[in-house]
């Protein structure tokens, strides 16, 4: 093969590789958290909330889950502005994560919440609790269990989604990774150096979720 | 010398004498035949391109037009290709290229070049509202770029450490994010500058200041130094008189550059 590979050319920039790392971590620490707490508001408000919430939380999910995420991060950092809203690049990145799972974890909750047995709502309801009180302390904790697994590969996927929040400048790892090639023209090798992180950078999240879960869900039914 | 080597030293003599002879000069040839014979881009808007009626329109077709009209001959456009405008001044298809020619020390060996005739440059550019005359200027702005462009590797060595510069993926990123105020200043080039104003956007990006500077000019073959002064004349006076400025006014949407 006649290519020389060059990975000291990438040395001289690995504080922007880091600062990259950063901000990817940033985001999707942000945008999980942000994200879920929407979904379950979400995914409440589908199944338990007053009826004229209902069509809108649909209208969300539904309108969310059927476009692309680049165009709904364009419509946030390009669109907003003409309607007097402007967010910076992180901030529209942060919206854009947060309300893009939002929508899939409301999905994957709702179904989560729809496996619940009949019998724990009656169980609920004669201890006297309210609805309110019966989705928090009966039926939350174990509709989240149950599909925890498939909550934290959504995670995963919004967060090797944030790649595509480079495009508004968003100084994230695969902005760093564009920024570097155009200054070295080391395509191969700075591609290279960035899969690797962000496989490690998935893995180590999925590992922590899979912990998380464990420690929130210990003695909760299966 | 026998009689064979004195035979072949005449007949280079006379090519040698022959060839200038063969092109004549350009100048009296143009007015002989009445007409201008001009290389113009078609695929390089706004300097020319193909209009709704499929001729040629843009800077150098109307800059072309000017010197024909001025030398009192037709004008014959050729449309060429930035890799073979050369070659046609070269093999005499036409008198003049006019087509966003930069100069430089390799095309200055094989033709020679008028004065320039457009701005052709990389600039940092704004709204009026923003005052920045020089690099240091940018002092706590935000200036947007296209990534791994000219203007991005030259502004990132000149701009100062508090500037912050976004880049953009493409040219469309960089002037949507100016338009939508995600950043006060963009850096990039005349011609992409043009194509903002020409869509007459509420924010609208006047030159602030130059950062590599490119104009054009026009080319024709070398030793036509009688077409070379008149051309010359011609365009001194078209930038006096206000002429050229019009043509820049209407394509780039902006006066020409004092130093032009």
């Amino acid at each position: 093969m006649a290519y020389r590979f060059d990975f000291a050319s990438i040395a001289d920039y690995t504080p922007v590789l880091a600062k990259g790392l950063g901000v990817t971590v940033e985001l999707i620490a942000f945008g999980a958290v942000a994200g879920v707490a929407i979904g379950i508001a979400a995914a409440w408000a589908r199944t338990e909330g007053p009826r004229w919430l209902r069509p809108c939380i649909t209208t969300y999910v539904e309108l969310i889950r059927n476009t692309p995420f680049l165009i709904q991060l364009f419509f946030i950092f390009f669109g907003l502005p003409a309607l007097g809203v402007q967010l910076g690049e992180m901030q529209a990145a942060c919206l854009a994560m947060a309300v893009n799972l939002g929508a899939y974890s409301a999905e994957i909750i709702r179904a989560g919440i729809a496996a619940t047995p009949r019998g724990q709502y009656e169980a609920g309801a004669s201890l006297a609790m309210t609805r309110l009180e019966v989705f928090r302390h009966i039926v939350l904790k174990p509709a989240l269990a149950r599909i925890w697994p498939a909550l934290s590969s959504q995670i995963v996927i919004v967060m090797l989604g944030s790649a595509v929040c480079s495009q508004i400048a968003a100084e994230d790892l695969s902005f760093a990774a564009n920024f570097i090639q155009s200054r070295n023209f080391r395509a191969f090798e700075v591609y290279i150096v960035t899969t690797v992180i962000y496989l490690l950078l998935a893995i180590v999240l999925r590992q922590l979720l899979r912990l998380l879960g464990q420690h929130l869900f210990r003695r909760a039914p299966r | 010398m026998n009689r064979r080597q004195l035979l072949l030293t005449l007949c280079a003599a006379a090519t040698l004498a022959g060839a200038p002879a063969a092109h004549a000069d350009a100048l009296a040839n143009i007015m002989k035949n009445g007409s201008l014979r001009v290389a113009v881009p078609q695929d390089f808007p706004p300097f020319g391109s193909v209009g709704a009626d499929l001729k040629p329109v843009g800077y150098d077709i109307d800059t072309a037009k000017l010197i024909a009209s001025r030398l009192g001959v037709t004008v014959e456009l050729v449309p060429v290709t930035s890799a073979n405008r050369i070659a046609y001044l070269q093999t005499n298809k036409v008198d003049l290229v006019i087509s966003s020619m930069g100069k430089n020390a390799e095309r200055e060996k094989v033709i020679d070049f008028t004065d320039a005739y457009a701005p052709f440059f990389n600039g940092v550019f704004g709204p009026a509202s923003i005052k920045a005359a020089k690099a240091a200027d940018l002092s706590g702005k935000t200036i947007g770029v296209t990534r791994g462009a000219v203007e991005d590797i030259e502004l990132s060595k000149i701009a100062p450490a508090d500037a912050t510069i976004k880049r953009y993926e493409d040219n469309n990123g960089t002037i949507s994010a100016f338009l939508s105020n995600q950043v006060q200043l963009i850096a990039t080039g005349n011609v992409v500058a043009a194509a903002i104003l020409a869509r007459n956007p509420p924010k609208k990006p006047e030159t602030k200041f130059l950062i590599k500077d490119s104009p054009c000019f026009i080319g024709l073959n070398k030793g036509e130094s009688a077409l070379q002064a008149k051309v010359n004349a011609i365009l001194a006076d078209a930038k006096k008189d206000g002429s050229l400025n019009t043509i820049s006014r209407k394509w780039l949407g902006s006066d020409l550059p004092a130093g032009l």
